[in-house]
């Protein structure tokens, strides 16, 4: 496989090609909404925006929808149930390494013990094209969590390296993709200016975490009792808006909803977030995290120690979302961790 | 990402199985026995817990109260509190629901082959102890001594009074049974919360293992009691409860700490327990 250079006309008839002939499933892209950004099916190329700071959701929900289908049935003497899976293809372009890296977490949790059709069968069919962000957002942290760049986990990956785009095939599916395209073998000048371009965006992060991403676990460890957990969680809304934009946020609700004629009806599964007050209640009525701090705590033991521990990625990859989201401007695991690790 | 996945091995996809006895066991519990539709067994080791579906209502984790040894069907001994259940408890013979699983770790039981047990369940944490009381008592020359203490609010709250009143006879265990409060003369027995009868049992701490299935409250004494018996930490064992939704260790409901009641769990030892700090 070797990486490819495609000037930026090229790149736009790429994928308009891509668009025309589905040879990778429906083309979903990166866009803008209104000041902000955000993915969603492209008409055509002219709506691609690659020099965007961040999308307002996550890619995931391509693969883990807001809400999903996963059983249909028939009520009667004895129910029919049928699984429901929606494995069509899909070419996503224009992920960010920070939203690939999140992605990758996804295949560890639903690919590994007790693999996920509903979800990985999607992940199996689809093509990322990612690009490098240029642009990041005033409270992403990427950099710092060693997530602004990636070398796994997509087909293509896009470095605007000017009147270009470097081309770095990271698959074979990439390779015979972008093979349609009109390009140019890179030259080692071309990586020079790929990984010039990719030094100086890691400088224009304005949040740092100040310490390396693997100091965290220890730090959380070390500071169960921590005040910051309860000085932070003291204006939390309780809203989950944090869990809800965030590309490494992996739990779900799931839901039975009888039709309308009662004949049958559907389960889905949905977002569901470990901030909401009733997401660790019982039936009989205890709630083993009923207090918001303990919720607060839970979530950054997520971010930084348990989904480490227990898949080998971090549960942040600095992306910022939830620092936009949060109303209460509590959010950013980064700031937490800092102020955890400052009032040692 | 090599795996080849199809639309049949969902995880939400639970096995048809039909509901072929109802028993009340008090006014708010009930065990419903189950045969599955295709005939096949549960294949459960006491201590797991599956997901029982009504269709249109949803899905919940509820213990399985029989042993493995009872071959054919199993029982799941639930109480009325949340929608799901509720609504079990207006089923009747012949209606059919969905299950998945077995999940879960269940209770140790290579470890605790050849060892005495010591028994300790609060109120309905009996159904999921009841699947291994019986499991060892079809097994008996697996084990050494056993005693079992049982202990619920009031003789009313009693549950399982026949398999109670067979324990209370059978010459292969030690049982004792308690109520916490008794305000007529219908019950004879002792009265007092369940750490009253740890006095009156006798045990080798050494060779011993404890199986501690209650509410919260009970745990906090009982282990007291079993440590200032003498018993190690990592003999203490206990089920924890909690929201298990998926069962497969995706959707996060059931976390304790870093980790899954529904992997990991439900069955913990107290040694586990006391490095997490969210588990009683």
């Amino acid at each position: 496989m070797q990486n490819r250079v495609i000037s930026k006309k090229d790149l736009a008839g790429f994928v308009d090609d891509l668009i025309k002939t589905k040879a990778a499933g429906e083309v979903i892209g990166i866009q803008a909404k209104d000041s902000k950004f955000n993915f969603g099916p492209l008409k055509n190329a002219a709506e691609l925006r690659l020099d965007y700071d961040i999308a307002l959701l996550p890619p995931k929900k391509y693969f883990f929808p807001q809400i999903e289908t996963v059983l249909k049935y028939e009520f009667g003497a004895t129910p029919k149930v049928e699984p429901v899976v929606n494995d069509k293809a899909m070419c996503l372009i224009g992920v960010h390494p920070f939203d690939i890296r999140g992605l990758l977490l996804f295949d560890a949790v639903y690919g590994g013990a007790n693999p996920d059709a509903n979800l990985m069968m999607k992940r199996q069919k689809s093509v990322i094209i990612g690009v490098d962000c240029l642009t990041p957002n005033p409270k992403a942290f990427a950099a710092s969590m060693g997530t602004a760049v990636t070398d796994e986990g997509f087909d293509l990956m896009l470095t605007d390296i000017g009147n270009d785009y470097f081309v770095t095939v990271g698959t074979n599916k990439g390779d015979s993709l972008i093979k349609k395209a009109k390009t140019k073998e890179a030259t080692a000048a071309d990586q020079e200016k790929r990984d010039k371009v990719r030094k100086d965006a890691l400088k224009k992060y304005q949040v740092t975490l100040k310490m390396k991403p693997d100091e965290i676990p220890a730090l959380l460890d070390a500071n169960w009792e921590s005040k910051v957990f309860n000085d932070k969680a003291a204006t939390c809304f309780s809203c989950g808006s944090c869990v809800m934009v965030c590309p490494t946020c992996v739990c779900f609700d799931v839901q039975d909803d009888p039709a309308l004629n009662l004949k049958g009806g559907e389960r889905y599964r949905r977002w569901d977030a470990c901030m909401l007050s009733e997401f660790a209640k019982v039936a009989s009525g205890e709630n083993f995290r009923e207090h918001k701090e303990q919720r607060f705590r839970h979530r950054m033991y997520r971010k930084g120690k348990y989904l480490l521990e227990r898949y080998k990625y971090l549960g942040c990859v600095g992306c910022g979302r939830c620092a936009i989201a949060c109303l209460a401007q509590i959010a950013s695991p980064a700031e937490t961790f800092n102020l955890i690790k400052e009032a040692k | 990402m090599v795996m080849q996945l199809s639309a049949k091995q969902s995880l939400h996809l639970p096995r048809i199985a039909e509901l072929i006895r109802v028993e009340k066991l008090s006014d708010r519990e009930k065990v419903f026995e189950f045969k599955f539709d295709d005939g096949k067994e549960l294949g459960q080791m006491p201590g797991q817990f599956v997901e029982i579906s009504i269709f249109g209502v949803g899905e919940a984790p509820i213990s399985v109260t029989s042993s493995p040894t009872h071959r054919g069907s199993f029982e799941l001994a639930v109480r009325a509190t949340g929608s799901l259940t509720n609504k079990l408890h207006t089923l009747e013979k012949g209606a059919k629901v969905g299950i998945r699983g077995p999940f879960g770790n269940g209770f140790p039981i290579q470890t605790l082959k050849g060892k005495d047990i010591l028994f300790v369940a609060g109120g309905i944490g009996l159904f999921p102890l009841r699947s291994l009381i019986n499991y060892v008592l079809d097994n008996r020359k697996d084990f050494g001594e056993v005693n079992t203490l049982f202990g619920c609010r009031s003789p009313q709250e009693r549950l399982f009074i026949g398999q109670l009143q067979e324990w209370n006879t059978c010459k292969d265990m030690c049982f004792l049974e308690t109520v916490d409060r008794c305000s007529d003369d219908s019950w004879t027995g002792n009265v007092g919360v369940i750490t009253t009868l740890f006095p009156k049992v006798s045990f080798d701490p050494a060779k011993t293992y404890a199986i501690v299935v209650g509410p919260p409250i009970m745990y906090r004494f009982v282990i007291a009691e079993c440590l200032k018996k003498g018993l190690a930490e990592d003999h203490i064992i206990m089920s924890l409860e909690r929201r298990m939704k998926c069962g497969v260790g995706k959707c996060g409901h059931c976390q304790i700490n870093g980790l899954y009641c529904c992997q990991e769990g439900p069955v913990f030892t107290y040694a586990q327990v006391k490095s997490l700090k969210e588990a009683v």
